[in-house]
């Protein structure tokens, strides 16, 4: 019988056709730049060589930070998105139908338009107040669920959501007729932008996504269980509450990190686990490896088409995604109805 | 093996099972049975921890409650009437996730793991259909694939709920020879829900008629199943509707 799980050929298959696209997005842009010579400047600054002139500026102060925040949000959030589908053995659960996405932009829109800040360090107020949104949104949910389902079914969490979702845009509608001079700020953050993304942002996601991704990664047995059934998986051993709190709790605070850096960027976290299941299958051992890598290739190909399909001016990320997912979206559909599809 | 005290499972002001006492011995098929809304899933969901409930419930002298889920899942194992993932897992795969409980979170699939799937997979009849994604399978060998899964976690009691009553005749035939033949191996027990009575008959070897939340009946099949009980619990004339199902084919 063949071995389950991700293989070390996938791996370096993922990640070279990450590092191509990485090195894609870098080089391409209103000033296009050479690979080789991108590379180099890229080596050259690893290794810790000073260098001058306009182009390794442009590659190492503006190209190269939001290419890497592009990266690792598209990585996160496609996580975040193929493991609640296996938790909540929905298709169609992500952060945003689960309203923690929703929940984390009400807080980093406060935080925008009441100027919640933490000294020296710009956006840590963002942050931590989407983090906290999110994580309480979650909270909310969850009682709601509880009180209406004891069994913490999957299917009134996702309506709860939903609704939560109806509530959380009524609010922030209100907010940003309210919000005078920033209106311009809080409409574009909403949209999705990672311009002006800092190396600092990038270490931010890279550590969430090492702490919670980690943690979500570790229990793919757990959540291959889970998309069979929560009956069944009670029946094969798994702790049902406890682990499907801890990956709730796990994603909420990964969106949290994810929308207070780049705003509200949709359809990547219920698109690409879509894309991939049919590659790889649903078994969540492959899946989600992965969902890390395909999530980053496809956040990094829509932040290219964002930021050269109208040059020099710049569309939000969040419009093409959700433009572009829509469209694969009703693709993957209409082909699942005709029993092509995995999922 | 099991002994269950005062059990009671309330769904808001609705009491499904009202305080049922019973015990569960090792070579037992216990068939628990009785009408629509008797409580017999629940209390079979009460049993896997699937629902909130009051009342004592022990394996083996150990409080299921305390239990840790993978030291449960050694202990009991659920089928269950039918399964609909919407992920098209292979049926190795489903058959693979029985082992969950032998490992904690560092340990892989060892060779022991790989016979007890093999095993199961050969035991069930699926071994060529291993490859096979669950959506593409008919429900009987779905329902095979999940029993090999049972059998790969080979706990000592099995919980059934309703197995074979959206199956044909052959494969209702089919799963009820394997849990017969898994029953036999010795230090294990079966409590499944049947409402085909004559299947109840058939194969088990004791009888729990549930009406209402209570236990009517709980003994040999030919006691718990008798005629007027029977009547009483359905509100009609049982026997006489066996008879004119069954009679023909005695023709």
């Amino acid at each position: 019988m063949k071995k389950e799980g991700f293989q070390p050929l996938a791996y370096i298959g993922f990640a070279a056709a990450t590092l191509l696209t990485l090195t894609l997005c870098v080089c391409a842009g209103s000033v296009a730049l050479p690979p080789l010579e991108t590379l180099g400047v890229i080596g050259k600054a690893i290794l810790g060589i000073a260098q001058e002139g306009a182009r390794s500026a442009i590659i190492l102060s503006v190209r190269l930070p939001r290419v890497l925040c592009v990266a690792l949000s598209g990585a996160a959030l496609a996580l975040c998105g193929g493991v609640m589908q296996g938790l909540l053995r929905n298709p169609l659960a992500d952060g945003s139908t689960l309203g923690v996405s929703a929940g984390a932009s009400l807080g980093a829109v406060a935080a925008i338009a009441f100027g919640a800040s933490v000294p020296f360090l710009r956006l840590a107020g963002t942050m931590a107040m989407a983090m906290l949104s999110a994580t309480l949104s979650l909270g909310i949910i969850l009682a709601l669920s509880y009180r209406l389902d004891r069994s913490f079914s999957s299917h009134t969490i996702i309506l709860i959501g939903i609704i939560y979702s109806m509530f959380v845009s009524g609010i922030l509608s209100l907010l940003i007729a309210f919000s005078g001079e920033k209106l311009r700020t809080i409409t574009y953050w909403t949209m999705g932008s990672l311009q002006g993304s800092t190396y600092l942002n990038a270490a931010a996601l890279l550590a969430a996504l090492l702490v919670f991704g980690g943690v979500m990664l570790f229990h793919a047995r757990e959540l291959n269980a889970f998309a069979v059934g929560e009956a069944n998986a009670r029946s094969v051993g798994v702790n049902v509450k406890r682990v499907r709190l801890l990956m709730l709790i796990c994603a909420s605070a990964l969106i949290g990190v994810c929308v207070s850096i780049g705003g509200t960027i949709a359809f990547v976290g219920l698109v690409t686990p879509h894309i991939l299941r049919l590659l790889t299958g649903p078994n969540h051992k492959k899946l989600l490896p992965a969902t890390v890598f395909g999530g980053a290739i496809f956040l990094m190909l829509a932040d290219l088409l964002a930021r050269v399909i109208v040059s020099p001016l710049e569309l939000p990320i969040g419009v093409v995604t959700s433009l572009i997912g829509a469209a694969v979206f009703t693709v993957i559909l209409l082909r699942g109805r005709k029993g092509d599809a995995h999922a | 093996m099991l002994e269950v005290q005062d059990l009671s499972v309330r769904y808001g002001e609705n009491q499904v099972v009202c305080g049922a006492s019973f015990t569960v011995q090792s070579g037992e098929w216990l068939m628990i049975t009785g009408p629509n809304g008797a409580g017999k899933s629940s209390m079979l969901s009460a049993l896997m921890q699937g629902v909130p409930y009051t009342g004592g419930i022990r394996f083996e002298g150990e409080n299921l409650q305390s239990m840790k889920p993978r030291r449960r899942a050694l202990c009991m194992g659920l089928l269950a009437q039918r399964y609909a993932s919407g992920y098209a897992f292979t049926v190795e795969e489903i058959v693979r996730l029985g082992r969950y409980a032998y490992h904690d979170a560092l340990s892989g699939f060892d060779a022991a793991d790989e016979n007890a799937v093999a095993q199961a997979l050969h035991e069930t009849g699926t071994y060529e259909l291993r490859s096979h994604p669950v959506s593409r399978i008919s429900g009987g060998e779905l329902q095979r694939a999940f029993l090999a899964q049972l059998f790969a976690q080979n706990p000592k009691l099995l919980l059934l709920d309703e197995p074979s009553s959206h199956l044909d005749l052959a494969y209702q035939k089919q799963i009820l020879t394997l849990i017969s033949g898994w029953l036999r191996q010795g230090g294990r027990a079966v409590i499944s829900v049947m409402h085909d009575l004559a299947v109840a008959r058939r194969f088990g070897t004791r009888v729990m008629l549930l009406h209402r939340g209570h236990i009517e009946a709980d003994g040999a099949p030919e006691q718990a199943l008798s005629p007027s009980l029977l009547s009483r619990v359905y509100g009609m004339d049982v026997e006489a509707w066996m008879q004119g199902l069954y009679g023909v084919w005695s023709d």
